[in-house]
């Protein structure tokens, strides 16, 4: 372990680490280890949708055939987008670049916000068009039992993942307060690294959930 | 002599005795005992109805409570036990305690996730509470759909909550563990140095890590389709009841080794301190720890053979089962085997530890039975697979962690219990034990299915020796309760290390200063190495 | 009270013998090791007890042999109680060209039991001595399960499909039949009994029966009141597929796959008929889902079963 007698008396080191660097290798490993859990988390959802797509194709097809295909895109996008504006907070976190960080920080969490409105809006709409499963569901004949299944998955996938959003949302609130408060420093940037890699993880998770849920019915119809 | 030995001046237990500063303690030791205070009630409160459960089963007719209060009875049971006594009780008391100490470092790599998990704990036992005591629940611990989400009108909602919630504290908890291990061993503690106990445990948090989550997902899939109405496994919307069991076994069987392998663990130790030798083929014991952990993803189908699951499928799982086996076997013959010139001790752990062997390896055994198919299709569902898991769970794990809690008693109260009343208590365990659950083999063979609140009349004779065995089991539990309790206060100081046994921990005080050791130390041998070169008294 | 209380249950099917067969082997097994590891183990707390305080144990770091040993020789013993635990199971799970068929309903808390000639009992089973019965089974709740220890059978019986079990009973008598899965309040209330009959006495039973006529009549009375008829005609005219000779014919269906006419396929195809719809039709059947009873579906399907060997059935 470094000798660095600096390091020794940095502020942010807790009593029970040697140095700087095992507190954030500890931080670093402890955060990919809470992604390995959320894997397995969404892992779950994903076994069912795809025994399910496998056994009622045409039925997922119709289903996904009625989801807001540009909310979902834009979705994307704004998401794709607060994942640069994220690297890019990590990397002046990194360099010392106090105000630079402060402002990746709040341009991220607004590209969250945007998703989750987006995202309440499509909710709006299948609300309005009957499409949450249970007693007041409505679709195709033909396909109605079946689509409930896919809609109880969208709306169990889509919701946790916003739920994600969210806790997401409250991380970078709490990194934009330590920023400005002064405990994030170039030699203890440590917590936006961990919070970026959850932020991201978050982000794949979409990319993954907007193909199965939004364009399977494409080339269908 | 130990009347000569004094307290250390400061250690754990006196730095602070306001309830703040057991609540709000970061000290993995501390909180080891607030778990240790948690983990004993829930056992409690489960242990308790299983003497109902076993004086109902007294008679064949339903007389002493309805079929609706007796399914509430084994559910509750069955959850009491799995997710709030056998998932933590090992890894969140003993492991919290010791797997700092064992590796030289100061307190676990997250100290406040450390106590969060004990909150979030709490906070799942108390839902789960809730829902016993507006009602209770009557799923079976297993939750099985559509039963459970469209059949039952009972409490699930809550119990599934507090299940889900509980999760969190073991997912956190094995994290904790796994960094704890990877980035906090003191100087020189290499991976093939750390005692054996410390392998079970990294293998244990392994499967915390990957199986909760999925168990997680599900129980909120099943709560959804209670509240919402969505649909998932129910068949009226083409859903499949079948695809629950699936998602619920690929969490619950590894579970039942999250229950066992920190067992496993603990009787390493056991047998290496009082045989005062090294564990026969040391890597082996540490490899088949992982290979349990790792097998165990692959068999979860073994649940199912009945259940409509297709004959390729079961062979397959069938086949996988029988692998697992091995590693289990090898550590029963490891163990066996470093007895071999040992210089063994009687002391209680080693009694524990004996009990455990012989306990555990029937349970094993008859597990073969339950992965032959053929035999398994007869078997399953009746007093066979209840008397099977029993033998694991209660034969197995309950006779580790008493063991466990024997041996360091001293260290984490820094004073001994009485050793005759202790033996005494381990025979009477023992004895009580096999009483209640031998005769269960043979009814269940004889077709007795399980979760009966009524039975014919010709399984009745059995019933009854095995309730007569809950009786006197019950009563073995409450006796260490007693002298562990007194000894807190009377108890001969035991000095640091009474039992003359090798590891980190037996190196510094009882109980041991707050940051564990007065400097971090350096390892510069294999574990259980004989003599011990450190001072300190010899019982 | 304490006379009469068996150890081991009685044989009282083919099944019985070869399940206990392995039974034992995997007994002998057990107690062989379980004798080793507990003699060995007081045999070693006993000569190798601690003589005094600081005495220590002699260090052995382990063999590689030995540990081989140990891991090879389980892993042979259970492999070959995989292989035979397999084949029982594989012959549990495969019944004989020949059965006698019975229809299985289990709701809360009770079985019902439809045998094709029309007696319909409740928690009770009448079947003969020496012939294999093979039981096609679905539920009208929650997940039960058929267990007859002395056949040494057991299966699941899901909601929404049809699971099957097979036995032939050896010896005449009276046979706990109880409910393996847990089902709910009364679920150790759902027990009966398969009564096994000589082969004369079971007929004499069968033909004192209600007199209802045979399930697949019952089947085809339903078929007219439900008007299936004016489309499924047997002359090709209908708006919906022939069904004369249609059971268990391979159909190509309108996706383009293709599949095996059996029970699951006719059960989906009523309740839920645009799901796999066969090619050359419209999906324009409407769902019969909530509207016929698990029963009255058995009786529909063994109607389009009882279409292969009559073809002329409609015309009656």
């Amino acid at each position: 372990m470094s000798p660095d007698p600096a390091a020794h008396h940095h502020p942010a080191l807790a009593h029970h680490f040697a140095d700087l660097e095992q507190q954030k290798e500890a931080a670093a490993l402890g955060m990919w280890l809470f992604l390995v859990t959320e894997v397995l988390f969404f892992g779950g959802l994903f076994t069912v949708y795809s025994v399910y797509r496998s056994w009622y194709p045409e039925a997922f097809a119709a289903a996904s055939h009625e989801m807001v295909v540009w909310a979902g895109t834009t979705n994307t996008v704004v998401l794709i987008t607060s994942s640069l504006t994220m690297a890019l907070a990590v990397r002046a976190a990194q360099v010392g670049e106090r105000r630079v960080v402060m402002w990746f920080l709040a341009a991220t969490m607004l590209l969250g916000l945007a998703f989750l409105g987006i995202k309440a809006f499509e909710y709006y709409t299948e609300f309005a068009e009957h499409h949450v499963p249970g007693p007041g569901f409505a679709f195709e004949p033909a396909y109605a039992r079946h689509a409930q299944i896919f809609f109880s998955l969208y709306f169990v996938m889509t919701g946790l993942h916003a739920l994600h959003m969210l806790i997401g949302l409250g991380l970078m609130a709490v990194m934009f307060h330590w920023v400005w408060r002064g405990t994030i420093t170039r030699e203890y940037s440590s917590p936006i690294e961990i919070s970026g890699l959850y932020w991201h993880f978050v982000d794949i998770v979409w990319i993954f959930l907007f193909p199965l849920l939004y364009l399977i019915g494409r080339h269908a119809h | 002599m130990a009347s000569s030995l004094l307290l250390p001046p400061r250690h754990y237990l006196n730095d602070g005795y306001g309830i703040k500063s057991w609540l709000l303690t970061r000290d993995h030791k501390r909180i080891a005992l607030l778990y240790l205070a948690a983990v004993t009630f829930f056992f409690f409160v489960g242990g308790a109805m299983a003497v109902v459960i076993r004086l109902e089963l007294a008679t064949p007719v339903g007389d002493l409570v309805s079929d609706e209060t007796y399914n509430k009875l084994f559910t509750m049971h069955g959850v009491m036990m799995v997710f709030f006594f056998l998932i933590p009780a090992i890894p969140s008391v003993l492991g919290n305690f010791l797997v700092p100490i064992m590796i030289g470092a100061k307190d676990l790599a997250f100290p406040k996730l450390n106590l969060a998990s004990w909150y979030i704990y709490i906070v799942g036992g108390l839902f789960t509470l809730y829902a016993l005591v507006t009602g209770g629940v009557d799923t079976g611990w297993t939750f099985y759909t559509p039963f459970s989400t469209v059949s039952s009108t009972t409490n699930v909602i809550p119990t599934a909550l507090g299940i889900f919630i509980t999760g969190f504290s073991s997912i956190l908890t094995g994290l904790n563990f796994i960094v704890t291990i990877h980035r906090m061993r003191a100087p020189g503690m290499t991976w093939f140095r750390m005692p054996l106990f410390l392998w079970s445990t990294y293998a244990t948090s392994l499967i915390n890590v990957l199986g909760t989550p999925v168990i997680a997902i599900t129980v909120l899939l099943v709560a959804a389709e209670r509240v919402f109405h969505f649909g998932f496994f129910d068949p009226k919307v083409g859903g499949d009841p079948v695809l629950f069991q699936h998602l619920f076994w690929f969490y619950s069987h590894p579970a039942v080794y999250i229950m066992v392998l920190p067992a496993m663990g603990v009787i390493s130790e056991l047998v290496a301190a009082f045989c005062r030798k090294q564990v026969y083929g040391y890597s082996f014991v540490a490899f088949a720890s992982i290979a349990i952990a790792v097998l165990g993803f692959l068999v979860w189908g073994h649940h199912m053979f009945v259940a409509g699951e297709s004959v390729y499928a079961a062979m397959v799982f069938s086949i996988l089962s029988f692998l697992v086996a091995v590693p289990s076997a090898v550590k029963v013959f490891n163990w066996t085997a470093t007895m071999y010139k040992g210089a063994i001790s009687w002391q209680t752990p080693m009694l524990y530890a004996i009990g455990f062997i012989g306990l555990f390896t029937i349970g094993g055994l008859t597990g073969l039975f339950l992965a032959a198919i053929g035999v398994d299709v007869h078997v399953t569902d009746t007093y066979f697979i209840v008397a099977h898991f029993h033998y694991i769970m209660v034969g197995g794990t309950i006779m580790g962690y008493l063991g466990g809690l024997h041996y360091w008693w001293p260290k984490i109260s820094g004073r001994l219990y009485n050793e005759w009343l202790a033996k005494i208590a381990a025979a009477i365990i023992f004895v009580g034990f096999n009483l209640t659950f031998f005769p269960q083999f043979i009814v269940g063979y004889l077709g007795m299915p399980r979760r009966y609140h009524a039975y014919p009349p010709e399984f009745q004779l059995l019933n009854v020796l095995s309730s007569a065995g809950a009786s006197i089991l019950g009563v073995g539990y409450l006796i260490p309760m007693v002298y562990l309790m007194w000894s807190l206060r009377y108890g001969r100081v035991a000095g640091s290390n009474p039992f003359g046994a090798s590891g980190l921990e037996w190196t510094t005080t009882s109980p041991p200063p707050t940051e564990n050791f007065s400097e971090i130390p350096t390892v510069t041998e294999d574990a259980y190495t004989y003599p011990v070169r450190v001072e300190g008294h010899v019982a | 009270m304490w006379s009469g209380t068996p150890l081991f249950p009685q044989q009282a099917s083919t099944m019985a013998a070869r399940v206990d067969n392995l039974y034992f082997f995997l007994l002998a097994v057990s107690v062989f090791f379980s004798l080793l590891i507990a003699g060995l183990i007081v045999f070693y707390a006993v000569r190798y007890r601690r003589r005094s305080p600081h005495a220590i144990g002699t260090n052995i770091h382990g063999g590689l042999w030995l540990e081989v040993t140990w891991s090879i020789i389980p892993l042979l013993i259970s492999m070959v109680i995989f292989v035979w635990g397999a084949s029982v199971f594989f012959a549990m799970s495969s019944p004989p060209e020949e059965t006698l068929n019975i229809y299985v309903v289990g709701k809360q808390w009770m079985w019902k039991f439809q045998h094709l000639d029309g007696q319909r009992e409740i928690n009770e089973l009448h079947v003969p001595v020496g012939r294999s019965v093979k039981l096609i089974m679905t539920s009208e709740d929650v997940i039960h399960d058929v267990f007859v220890p002395a056949f040494r059978v057991k299966a699941d019986v899901l909601p929404g499909r049809y699971t099957h079990l097979w036995f032939q009973a050896t010896t005449p008598g009276r046979y706990h039949l109880f409910c393996a899965e847990y089902c709910g309040t009364r679920h150790s209330g759902m027990t009966g009994e398969v009564v096994v009959m000589e082969p004369t006495e079971y007929q004499a039973w069968l033909s004192g029966g209600s007199g209802e006529g045979s399930l697949a009549s019952a089947g085809e009375k339903l078929f007219q009141d439900l008007a299936c008829n004016t489309c499924h005609r047997p002359d090709a005219q209908g708006r919906g597929p022939v069904l004369q000779g249609l059971f268990g014919k391979t159909q190509v269906l309108l996706s383009g796959e293709s599949v095996v006419v059996d029970e699951a396929y006719v059960r989906e195809s009523i309740l839920n008929p645009g799901a796999r719809i066969t090619a050359g039709f419209q999906p324009i059947m409407p769902a019969f889902q909530g509207l016929v009873s698990e029963e009255q579906l058995l009786q529909l399907i063994e109607y389009v079963k009882s279409l292969q060997t009559q073809p002329q059935g409609l015309s009656k």
